[in-house]
């Protein structure tokens, strides 16, 4: 990447870029969560073992193995095929795509090339200006390449360290058209890109490497893509590779935004570039040399046959989807379209809050999505590390008023710091013991000797007279200040109602 | 177990690796010893594919067919020379130096699986496992005087083999006598799932002579340019038997034959630019120099590990499967391989079988062949049926100059046993 | 026709060394053999043909890896169980 400092100042005036469309397609590489590797039966469980432990003499690459395809992967790659709409190929058949690195156990990726599984199908998500559809260029199925590792950093290490546990890792590829409009619109592209592969049990978002992008980068005046559009110049592009986080998308994308913008004001051109996203700074680099003119001499596998696979995959019946699941909780347990859509984001929250609906279906909604995911996320959990069972207790002791809100909360932070910590946690009931957080229950008529509330209320009208005579002398605020103070006493533990009960009832007494 | 001893004198050099002491069982094959081709795996024993790429190899399993023969109660006795990876006709193009022919040790015993069939030749073993991707089982068979089958294309599991060119390739029998093809092709067809490309289809088939009413078609192209009008002479006079045996005789036609060679070598070679791009020293074989960056260090492997003839086709095939060249080449060459097959199931529609000789020549003297499309050429008669996939057998039909000549009979797919039968009667024929 | 520099350049796809000296005599057999493959110019581009055997799959079922002592066994260059390659940046 050079500056060409000369030429920035003229360009700028004669450049207009008001009118700038943000272009973006997504190619997304995703571990299918079946229990052996896409061409042998060495199990893909492998992430606790040292390298080299899960391979065999097929996906070693040894001279003389021969690949087999698991079914399972073929059809799990259906069901997404399914789920995105698409259109699947009547005889697909495997490729193989041919570079020189050692990564790659045999010398060649096994892949699909142009006849790939399925094609154009589309995705609706929640976009920037409301429901969008982005369109699904194509879905097939690969093997994973092994992993490198260069020991005291890539530009020091003298060797490249090889292990091919991954080596053969089914990963289903998914090419979107370019109808992503912003880096955040990528984001919501890919979270329900996640949370339908979920949902159709044949993805584990939770493994470490499981999911990796490369993204496609333009900035066009508006329109450019349209049929209209198509005669204005091509502003150039960037091809970010391998992403490997949800968030790094949206923060090498925003990235990349902001370079392509600078570049254009400054007049540069861009041209078609690769780049590498660094993670650790958020940013992206040009991968100058390495990428000469790739020619991967395509041809078809000859040690595998053809898929013919339209009718079985007719026969396959997805489950639930997101879109479909959300209608139900609008419907059926009347949560709120945000909440709705919060819930059924996730597949494990989803059935996380199916599994305490039951108690009070919009209070349950209003605990989980709000509240719960929240505190998850601030503490960088997954709604996984939470038993459903101690998450219920909790709400049903909030519900019978056995707990207020604030305590509530106060419990289930306590819960989750113990959680993170050791990995269980006390009951909610001991929790609330613990904390003392047991709401003060009146005992007898109002200003009884032995009710707490009304001997919290005596106490604050002692120690706060200026207050007392505020309000005596018709200051309401000062009422309400006596209340917080009153709560403040108990800690949160009195309900609001009989605190303002009590209070008014002895003020009025006195007064 | 009982332990077979071989020590043999190795005079044509048919031998890579040979193992002086072999364990044998019960069995169909009990007792017998069986020398195997050196590009397919062996536990524990160095597997070369006569290249210096794959130096001190040792697989750590068996391919399938070895595993076979172990059942049957065979005594693996070595691992026979070749062509390096079967890139070859005369088994010169070898890292461990030319086998000769012992029917004339100033000729080549061809190739590629030349040690197997100058093994066989020279008394060493009676029988021995060949690769045929073009020929390659039938080429030596017929130069040495011996009998080779290439089975139909997934009859033969190809788990073990190292592949040159996997959509071509079968492993089959190699032996002195059509019983003993015969015997083999009962062991070898045993079904391997971990092939995709194979097929549950056993051979369980005692050989029958009786060619009464059989239908042998004859194409005017096997007996056409560059075929030696006196191996031609030699091979018709060994189809003339057959009919005298009660077989019908139809000339016929096949048109795709102009395209098939070059079709053939397409295939192949861009199939071995794919299959040789593993041998990177990093999992196995002569390691790789750490000291040097990856392609450098690869450059040198590839450099130094192959020989001519290897890296020849290896560029061939890199070119054949390159950007705007893949529809000139590759694209072409399948849609001429689809040809060949139709027209082979044309003829079989209205013939039995299909025969010819095998080469068009007797076996060259060694050296003699240099240019390496004069080379290629020699392959014209046997690469149509691996382009088909069909049963192809070579029985050995008289000599020309003192050499031996090969008769070649084709049948349609897994007719494997029609093929033999035909081999079978023709030998019994001119033992009579 | 191809020159010595598209042998050169063919060559460096394929990761293959070519001594210099060896680069005119390539081309030339290179030469030769691609005239012979160009009869394929007058074949009709035509259906891949009929495809007997499809859809050949294995149950997604556990197998046994290679014992870790065999998979390291046929390479010197190894360290803490990873193979060692040369440095590829």
């Amino acid at each position: 990447m050079t500056e060409t400092a000369g030429t920035t100042g003229q360009e700028n005036r004669v450049m207009d870029f008001s009118d700038d469309e943000v272009i973006i397609g997504l190619e997304i590489h995703c571990q299918l969560d079946t229990l052996t590797k896409l061409f042998c039966g060495c199990s893909t469980d492998y992430r606790d073992d040292g390298p080299n432990t899960h391979v065999c003499p097929i996906c070693l690459g040894l001279p003389g193995s021969l690949p087999r395809v698991n079914r399972k992967a073929i059809e799990y790659a259906l069901r997404v095929a399914k789920a995105l709409n698409c259109t699947i190929i009547e005889e697909s058949e495997f490729a193989r795509k041919n570079y020189f690195y050692p990564d790659l156990n045999k010398g060649f990726q096994i892949t699909q090339y142009d006849r790939p599984l399925a094609v154009r199908g589309y995705l609706d998500i929640e976009g920037d200006d409301g429901e969008k559809r982005v369109r699904i260029t194509r879905v097939h199925v690969e093997e994973d390449p092994g992993r490198l590792v260069h020991k005291g950093g890539a530009d020091r290490a003298k060797y490249t360290l090889v292990d091919y546990n991954r080596a053969g890792i089914p990963l289903i590829e998914i090419v979107t058209e370019p109808d992503i409009r912003s880096p955040k619109e990528a984001r919501k592209f890919l979270n329900k890109l996640r949370a339908t592969l979920e949902y159709l049990g044949v993805f584990d978002s939770e493994k470490e490497g499981s999911l990796r992008v490369d993204a496609n980068i333009s900035i066009q005046p508006k329109g450019w893509f349209t049929r209209e559009g198509k005669g204005k110049a091509d502003r150039g592009r960037a091809e970010v590779k391998n992403i490997s986080s949800y968030k790094g998308v949206e923060k090498a994308l925003t990235f990349e935004v902001t370079r392509q913008k600078n570049a254009l004001r400054r007049g540069q051109r861009l041209g078609t570039e690769t780049r590498h996203f660094v993670e650790t700074r958020g940013i992206t680099t040009s991968s100058r040399s390495k990428e000469m003119e790739q020619d991967y001499r395509y041809f078809p596998e000859p040690d595998l046959r053809p898929l013919q696979v339209c009718s079985w995959a007719e026969e396959i019946v997805l489950p639930e989807l997101p879109d479909a699941r959300r209608a139900r909780f609008l419907t059926q347990y009347g949560c709120s379209p945000i909440h709705a859509r919060t819930l059924t984001g996730d597949l494990r929250v989803a059935e996380f809050y199916e599994h305490i609906a039951t108690i009070d279906p919009v209070l349950a909604a209003t605990w989980v999505a709000d509240t719960l995911l929240g505190e998850l996320n601030y503490r960088d959990m997954g709604v996984s590390r939470v038993s459903p069972e101690s998450f219920r207790e909790l709400i049903v002791l909030v519900k019978e008023g056995s707990v207020t809100d604030k305590g509530g909360v106060e419990v289930l932070r306590s819960l989750l710091d113990q959680i993170k910590e050791s990995g269980s946690c006390e009951t909610p009931g001991e929790c609330v013991g613990r904390l003392g957080l047991r709401v003060l229950e009146r005992t007898g008529e109002t200003g009884a000797d032995d009710d707490p509330v009304a001997k919290a209320a005596r106490e604050v009208i002692a120690e706060q007279p200026q207050a007392v005579a505020d309000f005596h002398a018709g200051k309401k605020e000062a009422f309400n200040f006596l209340v917080g103070q009153v709560m403040k006493k108990t800690r949160g533990r009195a309900k609001p109602a009989d605190v303002n009960q009590v209070l008014s009832g002895i003020l009025g007494k006195e007064g | 177990m009982p332990t077979l001893t071989f020590s043999p004198k190795d005079r044509y050099n048919a031998f890579i690796t040979t193992l002086n002491e072999a364990g044998t069982g019960p069995g169909k094959l009990s007792g017998i010893g069986i020398a195997v081709k050196d590009n397919i795996s062996t536990s524990g024993i160095p597997t070369t594919c006569a290249s210096r790429i794959l130096e001190g190899y040792i697989p750590p399993f068996d391919a399938h067919v070895v595993t076979l023969l172990k059942k049957a109660g065979a005594g693996i006795v070595g691992k026979t020379n070749m062509d390096e990876f079967g890139m070859g006709t005369t088994t010169e193009n070898s890292a461990f130096g030319p086998t000769k022919n012992p029917a004339d040790p100033s000729r080549v015993p061809g190739g590629s699986s030349g040690g197997s069939a100058a093994a066989i030749a020279a008394g060493m073993v009676r029988m021995a496992l060949g690769t045929d991707t073009g020929g390659s089982i039938r080429c030596p068979a017929a130069f040495c005087g011996i009998v080779g089958h290439k089975p139909t294309y997934g009859r033969v599991s190809r788990y073990g083999l190292i592949a040159y060119a996997n959509s071509l390739e079968q492993i089959g029998p190699m032996a002195r006598t059509v019983s003993d093809i015969s015997l083999l092709m009962e062991i070898l067809t045993a079904y391997d799932p971990r092939d995709s490309t194979s097929i549950n289809c056993p051979y369980a088939h005692t050989p029958d002579p009786d060619v009464h009413g059989l239908k042998i078609g004859v194409p005017e192209e096997y007996f056409g340019e560059g075929v030696d009008p006196r191996v031609a002479s030699v091979v018709w006079e060994g189809i003339s038997l057959l009919e005298r045996k009660g077989a019908e005789i139809i000339t016929c036609r096949m048109p795709s034959m102009a395209y098939a060679l070059a079709a053939y070598y397409v295939t192949c070679t861009s199939e071995a630019s794919s299959n040789l791009a593993r041998f990177d020293g990093v999992r196995y074989g002569h390691p790789a120099d750490t000291k040097l960056q990856w392609h450098e260090s690869f450059q040198d492997r590839r450099r130094n590990g192959f020989g001519t003839e290897v890296k020849r086709r290896i560029m061939l095939g890199t070119f054949a499967l390159s950007s705007g060249y893949y529809g000139k080449y590759y694209a072409k060459a399948q849609a001429a391989r689809q040809q060949v097959r139709t027209d082979f199931l044309r003829l079989f529609r209205s013939v039995d079988v299909i025969a010819g000789p095998t080469m068009p020549t007797v076996a060259f003297r060694l050296g003699e062949k240099t240019d390496p499309l004069s080379m290629y050429l020699s392959d014209i008669l046997t690469v149509p049926a691996n382009l088909a996939g069909i049963p192809a057998i070579s029985v050995p039909c008289g000599t020309s100059e003192g050499l031996p000549v090969g008769l070649q009979i084709m049948g349609p797919h897994f007719r494997d046993e029609r093929v033999i039968d035909v081999a079978y009667a023709y030998e019994l024929g001119v033992a009579r | 026709m191809v020159s010595e520099k598209d042998v050169a350049h063919i060559a460096g796809l394929a990761d293959i060394g070519i001594e210099k000296e060896e680069l005119a005599e390539f081309t030339g057999r290179f030469n030769e053999i691609l005239d012979y493959f160009d009869i394929l110019d007058q074949v009709e581009p035509g259906s891949r043909g009929e495809t007997d055997l499809v859809n050949v799959f294995r149950d997604d079922v556990v197998e046994a890896s290679l014992p870790e002592d065999e998979v390291l066994a046929n390479t010197r260059e190894k360290e803490d169980g990873f193979f060692r390659a040369p440095r590829v940046m």
